[in-house]
């Protein structure tokens, strides 16, 4: 707890005791020369208004000063000095007591909720250890690193700014920017962004981006920003807000003055009155509702989600079509082998490795892709590839090349048969067949090896993911590609979404979402647009949700998306659905509470039934019920 | 000049108030008082800044005595 809420607690405490010794005193008849007397018992009785509700007072009288009275610390002060006008000592004393309670209950529960969003902020580098050319090496902050800086990085240090390794292995944490728990090994050449945590290893990284153009003030300023983006909850409560309290107050005028001229009981009246003003306060609902978004987003936050606004989360619990793109988002986005089908049950890596040799030194992806392969199958054969001594592309068709004096030939249908290789053809729309054949040296007598499947591998977690996102609601999920369609519908048929738009250049995707979003049903059925930010940030932008991923370090993707997901795991999809609809959730209890029970009490109050007591609690206690539940969303467990 | 400060504020309604006072002020571009993350920027001429600063802060504490500003 901070200090300065400890000292109005005590503060506040110290008050309602002396406040509880003073009533019990005065309804056991205790000290009759103060209670039974009216001025002795108000003297009395405003030592402990004095003590807990000063700087209401104080607030009360400042703003009428600034010319701004209108605030809840005005109508409190208003109301107890009613209360006391009236002789109701004790009931003064306790609206203003518990006013105050209820006032530092809501300060400590934001301060909470603000750590827990601060423990997600705690990513900034506090200093950076730049290396000059003659070898010395100087600690200066993160703001000072000029790009092209010589940086070193120590075990357990943050990484200052964003740069690429020039020397030295290390496994860094990104756990507090990506959510992902698994460390991440970096080598020389590799690009790390700041915030990480540098693990075990000492690490040299050149500077490549200034610290205010880097990674962590990217998202430091997202997140600044993002409680900025008022919900339409929000904005209602503000609007709200602005009628209801006047609407209120003026009720409370009317109520102490119009019965009171017809009946001739002011005191009654005035009382009554007073209980109006007590209520009129909307603070459960301008505290709690803000607090439980804020919180959301926090909850989004320590789970790797970046949600850029309010509103923003708002939409995401009424997401109903999800569009996704393909290439680097459902799938890895890079080519991988998929499947090796040797012609004879012979060793499937020698034929990879045959490939392999063939290929050479190639950095086409097939050829990259096959060398990945054999290298997990057998290292081994990796090291020992024959060296090529003539090769030969054939475009469209293949690669010719000669190997220990064979041909060896890697390539399509065409290539085969345009050779005389008889293959077994393999039919397979969302693979790349590549099939392999040789020419011996010794006999000329062409022979097929065997084929090798190639795919851009789906993630292992898209199906869960697309699963668990119908779960939370979505109603249509609509794949688009670049590749064929014969590659889209077979990868769309894998993963069973409902649509596929396959052959699409990057402006036809804005074309299709615009078409999407003209078809749906209502507005209320929110699109999203969950794509890698490569190509993809006009559909980012023009979707209701633009949902970027594995775009740390993008720029270009963070600033169109709305949501942003800071590794590339898609379970985090249905994750901030689910965080979504609990914030909705608990703003409209809160919301719908909070009114039901203010309206009754202001119902009972004009009727005499209720009194104040049963105003405060309609006052404070149900701005702290509210908080508390707003505070259920801080809780919100990682699941991934 | 822009420039970030960790500042003390007490409620949101608060915050607005010492937010639309200061950016009212002479020489101020824009101010933001942030109540949930406790923050104060500040953005005005470079030349002047740091007396800016100073009246813009004792400006909010006229309104809002609990406003602080860490410099």
């Amino acid at each position: 707890m901070e200090p300065k809420l400890k000292k109005e607690l005590k503060k506040i405490l110290l008050g309602i005791g002396i406040f509880f010794l003073f009533m019990i005193c005065e309804k056991l008849h205790l000290l009759p020369m103060i209670f039974e007397h009216r001025l002795a018992a108000f003297a009395a009785y405003l030592i402990p208004y004095g003590i807990t509700g000063y700087p209401v007072v104080r607030k009360a009288l400042l703003g009428i000063r600034n010319r701004q009275p209108f605030d809840e610390s005005f109508l409190m002060f208003i109301a107890t000095i009613g209360a006391f006008a009236t002789g109701e000592n004790s009931e003064a004393v306790a609206v203003m007591a518990f006013y105050q309670v209820g006032e530092w209950f809501q300060a400590y529960a934001v301060g909470k909720s603000r750590k827990n969003i601060a423990a997600l902020m705690d990513i900034v580098p506090e200093t950076a250890n730049v290396e000059s050319p003659d070898g010395t090496v100087e600690t200066m902050d993160p703001d000072e690193v000029s790009i092209g800086d010589i940086l070193v990085v120590k075990p357990g240090e943050r990484i200052p700014v964003d740069g690429e390794v020039l020397s030295g292995e290390s496994m860094i944490n990104t756990a507090a920017l990506t959510g992902e728990s698994v460390p991440r090994a970096v080598y020389p050449g590799a690009s790390v962004i700041s915030g990480c945590i540098n693990g075990e290893g000492l690490l040299r990284i050149r500077a490549e981006k200034a610290f205010e153009d880097s990674t962590v003030s990217k998202i430091l300023e997202l997140v600044e920003n993002a409680t900025e983006k008022k919900s339409k909850t929000e904005n209602f409560i503000t609007r709200f807000a602005r009628v209801y309290t006047p609407i209120v107050v003026y009720g409370a005028l009317a109520l102490a003055v119009i019965p009171s001229v017809i009946s001739g009981d002011p005191a009654t009246w005035i009382y009554r009155a007073c209980t109006f003003l007590v209520i009129s306060c909307p603070c459960a609902l301008v505290i709690s509702v803000p607090l439980a978004f804020f919180g959301g987003i926090g909850a989004a936050g320590s789970n790797g989600v970046l949600v850029k606004g309010s509103n923003y989360l708002e939409q995401i619990a009424k997401l109903r079509i999800l569009v996704s793109d393909k290439t680097g988002t459902l799938s890895e986005g890079n080519f991988k082998v998929y499947k090796v089908c040797p012609k004879e049950a012979a060793c499937a890596p020698e034929l990879l490795q045959l490939a392999a040799a063939a290929e050479g030194s190639s950095t086409h992806p097939i050829a990259k892709s096959i060398r990945e392969e054999l290298k997990k199958q057998a290292p081994r054969l990796l090291e020992a590839l024959a060296p090529v001594t003539e090769s030969e592309n054939i475009a469209g068709q293949g690669l010719k090349a000669v190997v220990e004096g064979d041909y060896i030939l890697v390539g399509n249908k065409k290539l085969m048969e345009s050779q005389g290789i008889a293959v077994k053809e393999i039919e397979d729309p969302a693979s790349t067949v590549v099939y392999v054949g040789r020419i011996p040296d010794k006999d000329g007598r062409p022979e097929f090896l065997g084929t090798i499947l190639i795919r851009d591998i789906i993630k292992k977690e898209a199906r869960e993911a697309i699963e668990a996102m119908r779960n939370a609601g979505v109603e249509e999920v609509i794949m688009l590609t670049g590749d064929r369609t014969s590659v889209g519908e077979a990868v769309g048929r894998e993963l069973q979404v409902d649509r596929v738009y396959a052959d699409l250049l990057p402006q036809d995707k804005v074309r299709c979402v615009e078409k999407l979003l003209q078809e749906r049903n209502t507005e209320e059925q929110v699109l999203g647009f969950v794509g890698d930010g490569i190509n993809d940030a006009p559909v980012l932008a023009r979707a209701d949700v633009g949902i970027a991923m594995g775009s740390m370090g993008s720029d270009a993707a963070i600033e169109a998306a709305d949501v942003v997901i800071m590794d590339d795991d898609l379970r985090r999809i249905p994750m901030v659905i689910r965080i979504a609809h609990k914030t909705v959730r608990i703003a409209t209890q809160n919301i719908v509470f909070a009114l039901v029970i203010k309206a009754l009490i202001l119902l009972f109050g004009a009727m005499g039934i209720a009194n104040m007591w049963a105003a405060v609690f309609a006052d404070v206690g149900v701005a702290v019920l509210c908080i508390l539940n707003s505070m259920r969303i801080l809780r919100t467990r990682r699941t991934i | 000049m822009k420039k970030k400060f960790k500042c003390d504020i007490d409620c949101a309604a608060c915050a607005a108030k010492v937010e639309d006072a200061v950016k009212q002020m002479e020489g101020v571009v824009d101010a933001k008082v942030n109540f949930m993350l406790q923050k104060f920027t500040l953005e005005a001429d470079d030349e002047h800044f740091d007396e800016i600063l100073k009246n813009a802060i004792e400006t909010g504490k006229k309104i809002e005595p609990d406003f602080s500003v860490e410099v």
